[in-house]
């Protein structure tokens, strides 16, 4: 016997609560999952009713979450996905346990992770994404008094360093390394067509008050006994050491495609391909947020919105929120060539430098190797336990492979999970 | 140009109150909880995450197949660098869960 909804929307990030709250207002039996221990994705880590209000965003989560629990969808949170054994059946695991869960419709939240590029001493502890080190710091990591060197690219740094410096942490720097002027024209750009947004930078900036946010560096190494300890970084011209404690250093972010994938569907340049709808080339399948494309909170609500009203079988009202998508969309299209990768990054690692951490496979050994293909079979990079998730885009970035076709199970999984019996007879619709 | 974008330090207005923050650290304090991160006692406020936990005791999460000591890299479930063992339970990651009362915790 298993569980049975209308409507599965898996990642309860912004776009994922979106969808499953309008589908569940419009009277929809839904079940939205997450891994993490409640939800809120990545921008609304940490947050609670209580204490949202201080926090950028946090009006935003008050309104949905209070729309969610009102709308009676069930949430199911510390479950990850694993597998998707049969036609509208997905596979959840949760610390020891495991189930299955049946689905008319899915609708995919499953956002955006950093994206790692290797340079040496980057697998010093300490050396961390700058996300990565904004949600220890949500998970209670206290960061009074630390030194931190804030680098890589986006406009996430900003957010991180403000976080940070406002939290105590003595920020060292925040080195972006797209350029001045393309910095400044997405700027410029930003500030006619998304007013909000270069509000919402402007104020990171205030925030980090006395930090400098030098456009144009980017981190060349790590160094430090048995954890990082020196920070080098560059303009290609000079060079600078700078003492810490952290690294914070991510460049942009990428999309969590592997569950799209495994599931069919069709992905264009990075991003799962949809329609206005949001509907994936799977007829079943909706994706929203920063699966179909990097684009922050607005789109993401947006994106969830409509795949909510979809589900629930009111494409008019959906179609009512496809002209503000536009907007938000070009933002993101704009945010992608100004922090385009500059090629200098491609020279970082030497020999020695580990790129696939799981195996700890060194590039010395990738440069010989032709495809993604050929590293698996010959150094096993990509085979760990991440199954890719870190040292694939740093492949793609420095080799040019193609990440390889997505297998189950998507996460480590145990035994049990994958050796339970499909049940494709008896549901329990809720 | 190295300075090009040095900030003034004169907006501090735009802050959220430091003081509501400090008030919401002392009610979080006073909900402690003890866990052990290689057999060491280590007290945390309630709702922090294993990684946190361990990152606190000082010791790094992992040790690489080629020896090397590893800690988060990712902070959200993706990396696999921080798993540990829980409760006797291996390869788990540290990062996707919350300190409970009295929880073993297991390095390397």
């Amino acid at each position: 016997m298993i569980a049975a909804f209308d409507l599965v929307v898996v990642g309860a990030g912004p776009g994922g609560i979106a969808a499953a709250a309008v589908a569940a207002e419009a009277g929809k039996r839904v079940c939205l999952l997450d891994n993490n221990p409640s939800p809120g994705g990545q921008i609304w880590r940490g947050f609670r009713s209580e204490n949202a209000r201080k926090y950028p965003y946090g009006s935003e989560f008050i309104r949905w979450t209070a729309r969610l629990k009102a709308s009676g969808c069930e949430v199911w949170t510390g479950w990850q996905v694993v597998d998707a054994p049969a036609q509208g059946r997905l596979r959840l695991e949760c610390g020891g346990e495991s189930c299955d869960l049946a689905y008319r419709r899915l609708v995919l939240a499953s956002g955006a992770r950093e994206r790692f590029l290797p340079f040496p001493g980057w697998t010093l502890p300490g050396v961390m994404g700058a996300g990565a080190l904004q949600a220890l710091v949500k998970g209670g990591l206290d960061p009074r008094g630390k030194r931190v060197v804030v680098a890589g690219s986006g406009p996430l740094l900003l957010a991180v360093a403000a976080g940070l410096a406002h939290a105590g942490a003595v920020v060292e720097g925040i080195f972006e390394q797209a350029t001045l002027a393309d910095v400044a024209r997405f700027g410029l750009h930003a500030l006619v067509a998304q007013p909000g947004k270069i509000v919402e930078g402007l104020g990171y900036r205030l925030r980090t008050r006395s930090t400098a946010y030098r456009p144009g560096w980017w981190v060349k190494r790590a160094e430090g006994r048995s954890r990082v300890e020196q920070v080098s970084v560059t303009n290609g011209r000079a060079e600078r050491n700078l003492n810490c404690d952290w690294l914070a250093c991510g460049f942009g972010l990428i999309p969590n495609l592997e569950l799209p994938r495994l599931l069919g569907c069709r992905t264009v340049a990075g991003a799962v391909e949809v329609d206005t709808l949001q509907q994936s080339s799977v007829s079943d399948i909706a994706c929203v947020g920063e699966l179909t494309g990097i684009g922050g909170l607005d789109k993401a609500l947006i994106e969830g919105e409509i795949a909510g009203w979809a589900a629930a079988g009111r494409a008019s009202e959906a179609s009512k929120l496809v002209s503000r998508l536009r907007r938000v969309r070009d933002f993101s299209l704009r945010m992608e060539r100004a922090f385009a990768l500059r090629p200098e990054l491609l020279t970082l690692p030497t020999p020695e430098t580990i790129v696939c951490r799981c195996e700890d496979v060194a590039h010395g050994a990738l440069k010989r190797c032709d495809s993604a293909r050929e590293a698996r079979l010959h150094t096993r990079c990509g085979m760990g336990a991440c199954q890719g998730r870190i040292c694939g885009a740093a492949a793609e970035f420095l080799y040019g492979w193609k990440q390889p076709s997505v297998r189950p199970p998507i996460f480590p999984a145990r035994v049990s999970t994958l050796a339970a019996e499909l049940d494709m007879t008896e549901t329990v619709w809720r | 140009m190295y300075a090009i974008f040095r900030l003034e330090p004169w907006v501090s207005g735009a802050l959220p109150s430091l003081h509501a923050e400090a008030d919401e650290e002392k009610l979080l304090s006073e909900s402690r909880i003890s866990i052990t991160v290689n057999d060491r006692p280590v007290q945390v406020a309630n709702g922090t995450n294993v990684a946190v936990a361990v990152l606190m005791s000082g010791d790094s999460c992992r040790v690489s197949v080629e020896g090397e000591a590893r800690a988060p890299l990712c902070g959200m479930g993706i990396c696999m660098e921080c798993r540990v063992t829980i409760d006797g339970v291996s390869q788990q990651r540290s990062c996707q869960l919350l300190c409970a009362p009295g929880m073993h915790v297991v390095t390397g």
